[in-house]
């Protein structure tokens, strides 16, 4: 048994031989326990595969052609003719507004808090409200977005939407830049200076580039964050069935149309649920690879 | 004073007005978390007015209809799918990360990192897609039978619900949810123990696990229990994944084969339909703000922890 385990693979991919040894009695722990974490690891990578493995399966059989180049027909969610082109491209819409505005508030941030203000308790404070705002449920920013509508007298609509996804990416995305920047060597930034350049030459001219790849990353991660989120587009970006054409107009999104498709009755929409679910993992899927190639070609130019 | 010959000029302008619309830039996180507490205080304080918060948190019955607002079952519920998801996901995570700390491979690590991105990267509604698919007629039919003829006599497992969507559905999709974060936080504060601790360790005698279990962890300790309490945070206030598989039924849990009413599903459900009914849109804020208030202090706990030990919050 013992030499089956070691000549195969086993031993390989694990790093792990059964030796002699490990039947002495102080060493039966270790054993038990690295048996033990090789079981949770193999439990970790296998939900993973566990979770692809049930959306494609399920969402295969439902998916073609008419799924993403129409919007939805009469009597759709009966189990008529259509698509969701709306909920895609009304996912697309949503995620690109948040993450721009978003990109646009976190950059000088993220600049700031390296550049400008140094180790002092106000970083500190940023940083955490950052990661307070992290943390805070994206259902709360859907409510505290909608009694602000309210208030105003908005209607649900694209705007909205962007503003609360914003709300949702921003942290995100400055804590990704935030650490990108720390691992910029301090030599560049006093290099710069010695040239003679002030803060905001460095800023723009040496520290932008050379977080270009790790910015790619940021953006990536909270536009796929922005595309996937539901509960804050809930009551603020509302549902549709068209595309819409002002950012007044309320707009349809792809984890809403999962969810709505879902909590139907009938079995042909909700396979066409299990094939949005698809959809939504395959953009997922393309971010993520998206972000690697990326980051690949960009740290070229880094000076490390 | 040394006289900056370049004070004046429009170079340093430029430089001084950047500074400054920057700081202004820099203060929007603090003032966004600060707005949305005060707006949703004064949006509760209707309903703080009509019953006191005791009332408030500590009732059973919820008929907005009738004016009764009690969170109780719904805090309940709540806290019972984090409970069960941390338990179940905990033990696993941490073993994963001392083996990819200690153990692993270097390829093994490049395989996970990526795998992990993927995980934290798939949205909550596909989640909860899987859970109802996979989890929910997994749990009825054989983790429920299973447990009700052995263990139906504890009535923590009592199971008198024929449905699978139960607290412990839910917890199963938390667990899987939480998994990434609690794995790279963990591993991150392992990683950053010294590695000169292990070495005069082993060079006593200890065996690896020796080392792992008195030097790596007591002095990881403090950094697994933030990675935990992160987790649990973020559990806490997840919406749709547990909204899809845990049954939202307002009453209060006694089994983990119960189905529950998380806080919230409660503001998801109803939200945006409750206008017409007096005090409904204070009580559901009220649930935000409880929600909020719940997240925010583990989260500066935990965020506390991690500046003392890796030197900056991890995610």
């Amino acid at each position: 048994m013992r030499k089956f385990l070691n000549n195969k693979g086993f031993a390989r991919i694990f790093h792990f031989r059964i030796q002699r040894w490990y039947f002495k009695p102080q060493h039966i722990s270790e054993g038990i326990l690295k048996i033990m974490m090789i079981a949770s690891f193999i439990i970790v990578a296998g939900s993973l595969g566990l979770i692809l493995y049930t959306v494609i399966l399920k969402g295969l059989p439902s998916l073609n052609i008419a799924m993403i180049t129409q919007i939805p027909k009469g009597g759709y969610y009966l189990g008529k003719e259509g698509g969701i082109l709306n909920a895609i491209l009304g996912s697309l819409y949503l995620a690109t507004g948040g993450t721009l505005i978003a990109l646009i508030i976190s950059i000088p941030i993220a600049l700031y808090l390296e550049i400008y203000a140094g180790h002092t308790f106000w970083s500190d404070l940023i940083r955490l409200s950052l990661d307070v705002m992290w943390g805070i449920p994206s259902i709360v920013y859907g409510a505290f977005g909608f009694t602000i509508m309210i208030a105003l007298g908005m209607r649900a609509s694209l705007l909205a939407g962007i503003l609360v996804l914003s709300l949702l990416e921003l942290p995100i995305m400055t804590r990704a830049i935030d650490e990108v920047m720390r691992l910029i060597p301090v030599e560049l930034e006093q290099a710069s200076f010695a040239v003679g350049a002030n803060r905001f030459e460095t800023a723009t001219k040496v520290v932008i580039r050379q977080v270009l790849p790790g910015l790619v990353t940021a953006i990536l991660l909270a536009f796929g964050r922005g595309i996937g989120d539901a509960a804050s587009v809930l009551f603020t970006a509302g549902y549709t069935d068209r595309i819409p054409t002002s950012i007044l107009e309320p707009v349809a999104s792809l984890p809403l149309a999962v969810f709505f498709q879902l909590s139907t009755p009938y079995p042909e929409v909700q396979n066409r649920a299990y094939a949005s679910a698809l959809i939504l993992t395959i953009i997922i899927l393309i971010i993520s690879l998206l972000s690697r190639w990326i980051s690949g070609k960009l740290s070229k130019n880094v000076i490390k | 004073m040394p006289v900056n010959p370049q004070k004046n000029s429009p170079r340093s302008k430029s430089d001084k007005l950047v500074r400054w619309s920057f700081l202004a830039t820099t203060t929007l996180p603090f003032l966004i978390v600060v707005v949305v507490i005060i707006v949703l205080i004064i949006k509760t304080l209707p309903i703080l007015q009509y019953q006191s918060i005791w009332q408030l948190l500590t009732g059973r019955s919820w008929h907005p209809t009738k004016g009764e607002f009690g969170f109780y079952p719904f805090i309940t519920g709540t806290f019972w799918v984090t409970f069960v998801a941390m338990i179940l996901a905990v033990p696993p995570c941490l073993l994963t990360a001392i083996y990819l700390v200690e153990y692993a491979h270097a390829s093994t690590r490049a395989f996970m990192k990526p795998l992990l991105d993927l995980l934290s990267g798939i949205p909550s509604v596909v989640y909860g897609v899987w859970g109802m698919i996979a989890i929910v007629p997994w749990v009825q039919k054989v983790i429920a039978p299973f447990f009700n003829k052995w263990l139906g006599f504890i009535p923590f497992f009592a199971v008198n619900n024929p449905t699978g969507f139960s607290i412990l559905s839910g917890s199963i999709v938390l667990a899987v949810m939480v998994v990434p974060l609690i794995i790279a936080v963990s591993y991150e504060v392992m990683h950053a123990v010294p590695d000169g601790l292990r070495e005069a360790s082993m060079a006593i005698g200890a065996t690896k696990w020796q080392t792992i279990r008195k030097c790596v962890i007591p002095k990881a300790l403090p950094g697994i229990i933030a990675a935990t309490v992160l987790g649990f945070s973020r559990a806490f206030g997840e919406t749709m994944a547990v909204l899809m598989v845990v049954g939202n039924v307002p009453k209060v849990p006694g089994s983990i084969f119960d189905p529950a009413y998380p806080l919230t599903a409660l503001i998801a459900n109803n939200y945006g339909e409750m206008l017409s009914i007096p005090l409904y849109d204070a009580a559901l804020l009220g649930a935000a703000l409880v929600l909020l208030l719940i997240v925010l202090v583990f989260n500066v706990l935990s965020a506390l922890v991690l500046i003392h030990i890796v030197g900056r919050p991890a995610r």
